[in-house]
């Protein structure tokens, strides 16, 4: 009895000296803040071995991700040594682990990668099923599987195929992929909506940017989104008007739809109605320097010109709360007279840290309503 | 008489570089060259050694720390899956992988990768950058030690285009260049504890160099060159203090190479200094616009100096006053620098054309050619008698044959 009390015991104070370990890490900073700390707990785990590694995963919710990038590094040291010492990974327990969806993205993903070493039949049993999965890397692989089954397919049956990667795609090329063998087969695939993007704006300016030196001047859009204002720009008096796009990535296009003012600035704004208080990414395409604000606040700003842009360039996390949110993006435009460095325009959509588009509620989803925007 | 010192350089010019190890991008000393290497001058298939599979993408180069090579890759959609890799110099063997997810952006040119920036080691710590900023730093066996995300903490400090500069570690200090034209700094930080040793600010404008060493010389330390569109800045890798600066502006894309005691400038052509007496200040030595670079950086050998231009046109310039004495037409276009060993020049183009140059005096000879048939864009490493590059998909091992 005695001898129970004591094991049980032990195997407490074991699970509370790895519970302490995981929190050192865990709490690893920007700036090296904790680093002496989360190296030393990080070896007292590898030292702990393979019990330590369904705990590692399950640590990563939650966690930033240097800190994951700490666990990450543990739970593989752990497994690396286990596999070249002729040992095995909890395989039924990392399998349940993968199977959770609950559980983070990238530490179900580091499971699977390792459980595959040993067992590739895996790939097989668990992708067809990860479709809708929460992991990017899981859709891919599931759309990918999709691809070939669609491409091999004829008629309705490869229609149907893609129609079904495209219930799970999140990456552009895949889409591009799929959209194209779809409209090529008669079909219609609404690009611009599966991505999220918003296609209905209000855009005021020119504003003086000559030397790039509009960039810190807060004109005054920065101050109050007045849509039935008129102010002083750089070429005369402006106005808020209506600008947007049919084009399949959401591009508003200032050079092309209004006029490529050389060394000026544009505002431009939106709504987007939340359904609820939550935390989303804004996902910005420009080669121009920008501002963003969200309900008044600045989010972030980038004063870089032509130095290349596509979509998703930029991945910046926003806080909406429930119901109408305000966008203004600010968009530069420099005097370079390079071919190369005559574009002007930006795309922004709306999604979760996965890129699945995250549409506006569904009762305000109208476009130009009593605002002027979507 | 000129040809005839010409000649007499090229026959006693000994260079300064002890190099079993191959410890950063572009050798020990950031100069390409690999001093008592025997390397293969015939390469054929019979003299590839090894030749390994390499995950998802890489533009950086390998280095060689004892029997280990490690390199860099990035993989995954979004290039965010960062891999540190050590593979057994002997058999190509991965020894180990160890995997990080990138803390900053990851967009970059097609051309380039996140893996981009070529690793370093002090010999007991790997040191590993990225496009994205990410600074990870593991000991020989992968174990992580520390890790700094750069792209976290100043995150503005990105290029669109991506960033390429590589490290350099100077006694306790691994030295990274952090430049773009939203936010610019370098950084000197700490091999063991990953601290902020310092850091300074940097000329905000994009930049694709990496810094390169000024060799300890009398009472003054060795120096971390740090070059920029601004010119060259030679700073204390314990400090960041400035300790003198050439301000006639330098390229942004090949960096600056120093061979006995002389700093090669990619800047206005090509441009030499040296520092002055007073170690606070440098005096050009000459200028040369006939010796212009493109993207490979100079390289010395015997007397002469060698630049690579956009149509791979290779030029040969004379040490001592920056005369153009001969040109070699090869097939370029050319990313990575060539390695400088046993009296030739190892070049591999993008198209993955091995070209060996043996240089004389008066004349360029390509000794040897072999089609690789993959991109390379990155400068190939020297260890132990052997020459090692990568592809994107490949890494290789060319070595004499037994």
């Amino acid at each position: 009895m005695k001898t129970i009390a004591v094991a049980i015991a032990a195997a407490c104070l074991i699970s509370t000296v790895q519970a302490d370990e995981i929190d050192v890490i865990k709490s690893v900073g920007d700036f090296s803040k904790g680093t002496a700390e989360a190296r030393a707990a990080s070896d007292a785990l590898v030292k702990g071995g393979s019990r330590n590694l369904l705990p590692l995963l399950k640590a990563f919710n939650g966690s930033s991700v240097l800190a994951s990038n700490w666990l990450r590094s543990t739970f593989e040291t752990i497994a690396d040594a286990e596999i070249k010492s002729g040992g095995s990974l909890p395989k039924d327990d990392l399998l349940k682990f993968v199977k959770t969806t609950s559980e983070s993205p990238a530490a179900r993903r580091l499971a699977y990668e390792w459980l595959l070493k040993r067992s590739p039949q895996l790939e097989d049993q668990l992708i067809p099923g990860m479709l809708q999965d929460p992991s990017p890397e899981f859709r891919r692989d599931a759309v990918n599987r999709l691809l070939k089954v669609a491409e091999t397919a004829t008629g309705d049956d490869a229609k149907a195929a893609y129609r079904n990667a495209l219930k799970g795609a999140v990456h552009e090329d895949q889409v591009k992929k799929i959209a194209k063998a779809l409209r090529d087969a008669g079909d219609e695939v609404n690009i611009q909506q599966h991505f999220g993007f918003l296609p209905s704006w209000k855009v005021i300016g020119p504003f003086d940017n000559k030397d790039m030196k509009g960039f810190p001047v807060a004109y005054e859009p920065e101050n109050t989104i007045d849509l039935a204002a008129e102010y002083d720009g750089q070429l005369g008096k402006v106005k808020w008007v209506p600008l947007s796009t049919d084009d399949d990535y959401g591009i508003i296009d200032i050079g092309k739809q209004l006029e490529n003012y050389k060394g000026s600035l544009m505002y431009a704004t939106t709504t987007y109605t939340s359904a609820t208080d939550q935390n989303l990414e804004f996902r910005l395409g420009t080669p121009n320097a920008w501002k963003l604000w969200v309900n008044g606040k600045l989010i972030f700003e980038r004063e870089e010109y032509h130095r290349g842009t596509r979509m998703d360039q930029y991945k910046v996390p926003v806080t909406l709360t429930a119901g109408q949110n305000t966008i203004l993006l600010k968009i530069c435009q420099n005097e370079q007279d390079q071919s190369w460095a005559q574009d002007y325009h930006f795309q922004l959509r709306v999604c979760d840290s996965t890129g699945s588009a995250v549409p506006p509620s569904s009762n305000t989803a109208k476009r130009d309503n009593a605002t002027g925007v979507n | 008489m000129k040809r005839l010192s010409l000649i007499l350089a090229f026959l006693t010019t000994a260079s300064s570089t002890q190099a079993e190890d191959w410890r950063q991008f572009r050798g020990n000393q950031g100069n390409s060259i690999a001093t008592g290497e025997n390397l293969p001058t015939e390469l054929s298939g019979g003299s590839i050694a090894w030749k390994v599979e390499l995950p998802g993408r890489g533009v950086s180069s390998p280095i060689a720390v004892k029997d280990q090579i490690l390199l860099t890759a990035s993989s995954g959609y979004d290039e965010d899956r960062l891999h540190v890799m050590s593979f057994d110099a002997a058999t190509g063997e991965l020894q180990w992988d160890r995997q990080f997810q990138a803390t900053g952006r990851t967009g970059c040119h097609e051309k380039m990768c996140v893996a981009t920036p070529t690793p370093a080691s002090d010999g007991e710590r790997v040191f590993a950058f990225y496009s994205s900023n990410d600074l990870i730093c593991t000991d020989m066996a992968g174990n992580l030690q520390w890790y700094r995300g750069l792209g976290a903490e100043y995150p503005n400090a990105s290029n669109s285009l991506g960033m390429s500069s590589s490290l350099i570690v100077i006694g306790t200090t691994v030295v990274a260049q952090v430049e773009s034209d939203a936010e610019a700094f370098a950084i000197g930080v700490d091999t063991v504890s990953g601290e902020t040793k310092w850091k300074i600010d940097r000329p905000r404008k994009a930049n694709w160099t990496s810094p390169t060493i000024m060799p300890a010389s009398g009472n003054t330390p060795a120096l971390a060159l740090l070059q920029s569109s601004a010119g060259l800045a030679a700073v204390d890798p314990e400090t960041g203090d400035v300790v003198w600066e050439f301000g006639d502006g330098a390229s942004t894309i090949p960096s600056s190479s120093v061979i006995d005691g002389t700093v090669f400038i990619p800047s206005n052509g090509l441009t030499t200094v040296k520092p002055a007496a007073d170690g606070k200040s440098v005096e050009q030595v000459w200028n040369s616009s006939n010796l212009s670079p493109s993207t490979p950086s100079p390289v010395v050998l015997n007397g002469l100096t060698f630049t690579v231009n956009s149509a791979g046109a290779l030029s040969a310039g004379s040490i001592e006053t920056g005369e153009r004495v001969w040109q070699l037409r090869l097939k370029g276009p050319f990313s990575g620098t060539p390695v400088v060993s046993n009296g030739h020049l190892f070049f591999f183009n993008e198209k993955g054309l091995a070209f060996v140059v043996k240089p004389s005096a008066d004349k360029g000879e390509i000794v040897s050619e072999l089609d690789l048939g993959e991109t390379i864009l990155c400068s190939p490493a020297a260890s132990n008698n052997a020459l090692f590059i990568r592809s994107d998909g490949h890494l290789w091992k060319f070595a004499e044959q037994f």
